[in-house]
């Protein structure tokens, strides 16, 4: 199979903060607001190059969300920038009316998703953000897998014309794609092909995924590896085609198993090809503190978890 | 620009024009809509400065407004159709299926100079703001204007925004509060008091201009003329502007019955006896 290298562990918020400069440097008309976080959103390298173009807008994520739509009406393209559940699910309803119903080009940028987020416990462990965000209209997610997919899917936001949603995590994690490889949004990547089950990523689950199948190599089952780093618009075509080809589903992500991008797949799988699926993912619960490798391993989202759920799809 | 008596005469047909749209469609909002007729009516017509004919999203080169209570579509589309955005026969359509006049404003129907939805209370300030913001940034002098209910102030957001705007000083931006004293659920100082508005946005960095009579046309013009030249001295601008829910009607009046209640066939008869035909023509 293909084989993927851990380059070096890197932040994905990181590659948000790089990516973000850059299409600064591209986009004058490029803004960044910050809600007393720039430096743990990693915008405080554009706030040093662009000082005039960055916002601090203080603890108030609310009006946060109100001044980007604002500014996104004089040509502006705003980037929010936040802990992922206080731009998400703090500031709901305040995206919906003047985000997606008004159809506003502001990029939302939620860093420390996910519970490898770790030690702060579960208050700012969201695993709920997919789903809040996929349900809106208008909205398009992205959740990139490593460093340098966050970096390039920051620059594919900024080109986007239209609400987005980026979702990043805050821990270091295994930095495996290519640098500078172009981020097609809405286009799912085929990371290895495989013949008998298909595992569908998104995130960190990615790396996890591509380690399950180098086990599974082992075991004689050929995995297929796709990144699915856009919620949506999903690649249904992608999905459908792998699902007709291996007839077992395995879906990666670090996220509720309500409303992630297990039931993206499983809702396209239903109406398309129905086929049998099995979800990493966290059931109907919160977090709490601990290392991220501690979670990770707790909750089930790890690449043994995932062997598992392919011997039990393939069981079945 | 219209003479005072050109835009009460306005303001009377809007009045006419607010309670027979919102009886037709068996439902709105014609208590607010009738408190802030003349103001709407002064600013889209005498006091800002705009291209109705040729409306832009983006707003660059003229000012700006957002009504940020957005329940009060019956004035917004009213005069905005009198000022020009489009048909008034479009008014027969208002919350009726496929219309472009949304119960709520929205930007999905393509009505033009709506350039936000609003409804959700407490989210408007925010936007001009950003707007502002955005024409400073852009090199565009001209002003964004918000309007807002009293009621609407209890919303969070808003105080974040007053405390973003104070302190950095976001001075082209004029934020009228529609300060009627009535809500649903009773008066304003039953449901939760406001105290000293002035005072509060006062400490929150604000320049406050007070019109005692938010229905007396004159009094309305020269209060936002004297709003406007408090403009660009380093603070934003707040107008309480002394309305009445319902004014124009009598049996409207003095109540919060119609703030989201509409007048029967009857009742309408009876309230249009009050607020006389002009030389404008219903819609």
């Amino acid at each position: 199979m293909t084989h993927f290298e851990n380059t070096k562990s890197k932040e994905l918020r990181s590659g948000m903060g790089e990516g973000l400069v850059e299409a600064g440097k591209n986009n004058p008309d490029i803004v960044a607001l910050s809600a007393d976080v720039k430096g743990s959103v990693k915008m405080d390298g554009f706030a040093k190059e662009f000082p005039d173009r960055f916002i601090q807008c203080g603890i108030a994520e609310a009006n946060m969300v109100g001044i980007a739509a604002g500014l996104s009406l004089c040509g502006k393209v705003p980037f929010i920038g936040g802990f992922a559940e206080f731009v998400t699910g703090r500031v709901y309803d305040q995206i919906r009316q003047v985000l997606c119903y008004s159809n506003k080009n502001v990029k939302i940028c939620g860093s420390h998703a996910g519970i490898s987020l770790g030690e702060d416990g579960a208050t700012h462990q969201t695993m709920e953000d997919i789903a809040l965000m996929k349900v809106l209209p208008n909205m398009t997610v992205l959740v990139p897998a490593d460093f340098n997919q966050a970096k390039a899917a920051t620059m594919a936001a900024a080109d986007h014309v239209g609400p987005v949603y980026l979702r990043l995590g805050r821990s270091k994690m295994p930095c495996f794609l290519p640098e500078n490889e172009k981020f097609e949004i809405g286009k799912a990547q085929i990371l290895n092909e495989g013949k008998d089950v298909t595992l569908f990523a998104c995130g960190h689950l990615v790396w996890e995924a591509l380690q399950a199948a180098e086990q599974l190599e082992k075991e004689g089952i050929s995995a297929e590896v796709i990144n699915i780093h856009t919620i949506k618009p999903l690649d249904t075509d992608t999905i459908i085609a792998s699902a007709k080809k291996t007839k077992a589903v395995v879906t990666c992500e670090e996220h509720l198993m309500n409303g992630g991008l297990g039931d993206s797949v499983a809702q396209t799988l239903a109406l398309h090809c129905p086929t049998k699926q099995e979800y990493v993912a966290v059931d109907d619960r919160f977090g709490e503190s601990g290392t991220p490798d501690e979670m990770l391993t707790k909750y089930h989202l790890r690449s043994a978890d995932i062997v598992e759920k392919v011997h039990k799809v393939l069981s079945r | 620009m219209k003479t005072t008596q050109e835009l009460q005469t306005i303001a009377r047909q809007v009045r006419r024009d607010i309670l027979r749209m919102t009886t037709a469609a068996k439902s709105g909002h014609p208590g607010g809509s009738m408190g802030t007729t003349d103001w709407m009516t002064a600013m889209q017509f005498n006091i800002m400065h705009h291209n109705p004919e040729k409306f832009t999203m983006d707003g660059n080169g003229e000012d700006m407004l957002f009504v940020s209570q957005g329940h009060i579509t019956p004035v917004i589309y009213s005069v905005m159709a009198r000022r020009g955005f489009f048909p008034v026969s479009e008014l027969s359509t208002f919350r009726m299926f496929g219309t472009r006049l949304q119960g709520h404003p929205s930007t999905e129907h393509g009505l033009p100079g709506i350039r936000m939805a609003s409804g959700s209370l407490g989210q408007g300030l925010s936007v001009g703001i950003g707007a502002a913001l955005g024409k400073k940034m852009t090199n565009d002098n001209h002003l964004v204007y918000t309007l807002h209910g009293d009621g609407e102030l209890q919303e969070g957001q808003i105080w974040e925004a007053a405390m973003f705007a104070g302190a950095k000083k976001v001075d082209n931006l004029i934020a009228t509060i529609d300060y009627n004293h009535q809500q649903i659920d009773g008066t304003v100082e039953q449901v939760m008091d406001l105290g000293n508005l002035k005072s509060k946005f006062e400490s929150f960095l604000w320049t406050v201009v007070t019109i005692d009579n938010g229905n007396d046309m004159q009094q309305v013009l020269d209060g936002m003329e004297k709003a406007k030249s408090l403009t660009g001295k380093g603070k934003p601008v707040c107008v309480l502007l002394q309305s009445q829910m319902g004014y124009g009607v009598d049996f409207m009046q003095n109540t919060n019955k119609y703030h989201g209640s509409v007048l029967n066939e009857d009742d309408l008869k009876r309230a249009l006896e009050q607020i006389p035909p002009t030389e404008l023509g219903d819609y």
